[in-house]
């Protein structure tokens, strides 16, 4: 028997084992399925024409954020969003599945809300048919996105078959610097390791800057971990998740909760465990991160130039930073920051959470958004929308000349239609700045909520670091 | 139900840019709503295949002959990162892509090409560039051939590479296995499971629907 240390992964995934498929392929039980709705209701509709019902109904929660409008009332929606939405309503109610309905309490982005309720928990297995599903990682639950086919399967199922993936531990220790937050830290990483770096690994994140990060710093690192090629990233939990957890609507409580926390505590990783392969960062030395081209990897602190091809030597990687710089429209060798911006977007399954805002709402404080630039915000969820007015940010942010919306995916991917121009420049809290993500031939720029501000008060990118108060 | 996948000689195109995501395989616009498998293949790498007034970009390999027939993709690193989305492997199954030849592929689109019958490669990244310097030389005459039975690569001069691939990959698609139908088969196991799952986390199996 092997008596070596065990990771967290190795903890969590032998939990969740049916049977063994192949010598590295499990059948796996999913704990919890969220569906959304650009792909829920096709699954659904799917299984009913194979006349096959939904497994576990009750482990299955929906709500619509990708497709509907973020404008007041939902105004704008497009016609596919509408239809969308209508068979998410039909199938989820023809199924007896939970869905979280615009206007309600739960809906929100499926990422921010599956923490939010108390749904995503430690130790659990979660899919949704999107890549960031990784984000409830930050819980210490194993969580992956799959795509349409893998989600008719979970439906018929409530399992999902998997190749249990290598296992990489990124160590983040040391303190923050100032004006260096949880999004500084991921991209950095995404430098530093490139797009590919994880792929067909799961990602541990550990060490003291992780253990000092507040929950929403840890679902904004594990969000990121498939922008670094790893379908998993997740982060032990400790007392600060179970605080973060205590009394949320589906969290179990009484004799449960105790239950559940002393089960949750032998969640970590083994001092003796072996990953296969292992990285460390010294978070002392991070500035704020912008990205300057079309693939996270394409990142540089807010302080460096845009990097000019005539340097690099290997022609792939000059051919790859030439088309990159063609697209962004900048120059070679010049500071990223001053670069004019047009449009500021904070949201995103990354970077919406109340602590998101409230990182926005103290740069915008008493500033104006430059002349020109359009600034919105978008909340993650109708929770986060609610209790964000109660504190006043929305009063600061609409007095210094943001548009503040409903909650949903918005214009990280603009599939309701919510687009930056062609040509137009924009400084985004999302995920991707990949061609096009934004709208057609949209630039975007990846920062954290902070950094948007500065950009949307400066009208350009800015060192965020100079205007914190 | 997928389709199956044994044996493959075709002419193959050379897409050698590093991390081709699946937002540049198949534009968010494109995919949503209803009724729109069926009209992907013509969007496939859109921003890469028109131009903006909508015409064919004629610098993009696809929109060259013989590349236009191509039923094989030879990719760069990372081909396939980012969003989850299937319509990616749809759109390029549309446009008659059949197999895709790369060093390395985003985890998920990977996942989701074996689901639709599409065989995915990898071979090391110095193998990939000879293929595709190989193509390119032929001027994409040179037919490339894909043996899954056999597991080979065959270049257009005869070369013969070798590559590995999950065992169980390589019978579902050889054979167009339906994973739910044998997943169900299992169905007395699942329930098992989640029987005595029950008892150790109760706290993951709601009785019911217990909040709002």
């Amino acid at each position: 028997m092997d008596t070596r240390g065990r990771t967290l992964l190795a903890k969590i995934w032998d939990q969740h084992v049916i049977a063994h498929i192949s010598d590295d392929t499990d059948l796996l039980h999913v704990d919890r399925h969220f569906l959304h709705d650009l792909g829920g209701s096709a699954g659904l509709i799917n299984l009913k024409s194979r006349n096959i019902p939904v497994h576990n109904p009750e482990l299955t929660f929906a709500t619509p954020d990708h497709a509907i409008s973020t404008a007041s009332g939902r105004a704008g929606t497009i016609k596919t969003g509408w239809e969308l939405l209508a068979a998410l309503r039909t199938e989820t109610s023809a199924s007896n599945i939970r869905l979280f309905d615009l206007d309600q309490p739960g809906q929100g982005i499926v990422h921010v809300i599956g923490p939010e309720l108390g749904l995503s928990l430690p130790g659990c297995l979660i899919v949704c048919g999107d890549s960031h599903t990784c984000t409830h990682g930050g819980l210490g639950a194993l969580a992956f996105g799959i795509g349409s086919s893998e989600l008719t399967h979970v439906l018929a199922t409530q399992t999902i078959i998997q190749r249990r993936p290598k296992t990489m531990r990124v160590t983040f220790d040391g303190r923050l610097p100032f004006g260096v937050t949880a999004k500084d830290l991921i991209l950095a990483l995404i430098g530093h390791v490139g797009a590919a770096g994880g792929t067909g690994y799961a990602v541990e994140y550990a060490g003291s800057a992780i253990r000092d990060m507040p929950i929403e710093g840890r679902l904004t690192i594990c969000n990121l971990s498939v922008e670094l090629g790893a379908k998993m990233g997740l982060i032990a939990p400790d007392e600060a998740t179970f605080a973060y957890i205590r009394g949320r609507p589906y969290a179990p409580q009484g004799e449960m909760w105790d239950r559940a926390v002393a089960a949750w505590r032998t969640l970590r990783s083994d001092s003796d465990a072996m990953f296969d392969r292992e990285v460390s960062i010294d978070v002392g030395t991070i500035i704020p991160q912008i990205t300057w081209g079309t693939s996270p990897e394409h990142v540089l602190g807010v302080d460096g130039r845009i990097p000019d091809p005539a340097d690099i030597a290997d022609p792939a990687r000059r051919g790859a930073i030439e088309i990159a710089l063609d697209y962004m429209g900048l120059k070679p060798g010049a500071p990223i920051a001053g670069t004019p911006v047009d449009w500021v977007f904070i949201g995103s399954c990354t970077n919406s959470r109340l602590s998101d805002l409230r990182a926005a709402a103290e740069v915008a404080r008493g500033r104006k958004v430059a002349p020109g630039v359009r600034a919105w915000v978008v909340p993650g969820s109708e929770t986060v929308r609610r209790d964000a007015m109660a504190e006043g940010l929305d009063k600061i942010f609409i007095d210094a000349g943001f548009e503040w919306r409903e909650p949903g995916c918005s214009m990280c991917l603009a599939a309701n239609g919510e687009t930056v121009p062609p040509g137009q420049r924009s400084v985004s809290t999302s995920n991707r700045n990949f061609v096009g993500r934004q709208g057609p031939r949209a630039r975007t720029h990846l920062a954290s909520p902070a950094m948007a501000v500065a950009a949307a008060v400066s009208g350009a990118i800015a060192d965020v670091r100079t205007m914190e108060r | 139900m997928p389709q199956a996948f044994t044996k493959l000689t075709a002419t193959a195109a050379p897409i050698m840019r590093t991390n081709v995501d699946t937002d540049v395989i198949i534009s968010i616009n494109r995919m949503i709503g209803n009724s729109v498998r069926g009209n992907l293949g013509k969007w496939a790498f859109g921003s890469l295949r028109y131009l903006p007034d909508g015409s064919d970009n004629p610098e993009f390999i696809l929109n060259r002959e013989p590349y236009r027939a191509a039923e094989i993709l030879v990719t760069g690193p990372n081909f396939g990162c980012g969003s989850s989305r299937e319509a990616a492997v749809w759109s390029l199954q549309e446009m008659g892509i059949r197999a895709i030849i790369g060093s390395g592929f985003g985890d998920i689109f990977f996942a989701n090409c074996f689901q639709n019958g599409i065989l995915p490669v990898v071979l090391d990244k110095a193998v990939i560039d000879g293929l595709a310097a190989e193509i390119e030389a032929s001027q994409g005459a040179g037919r490339v051939s894909v043996d899954l039975q056999e597991q080979t690569v065959t270049s257009p001069s005869g070369v013969r590479h070798v590559f590995e691939i999950d065992p169980r990959r390589r019978a579902g698609l050889l054979e167009g296995l339906d994973e739910i139908s044998l997943t169900l088969r299992r169905d007395h196991e699942i329930r098992a499971f989640q029987a005595s799952d029950r008892d150790a986390r109760p706290w993951i199996h709601f009785a019911g629907h217990q909040a709002g």
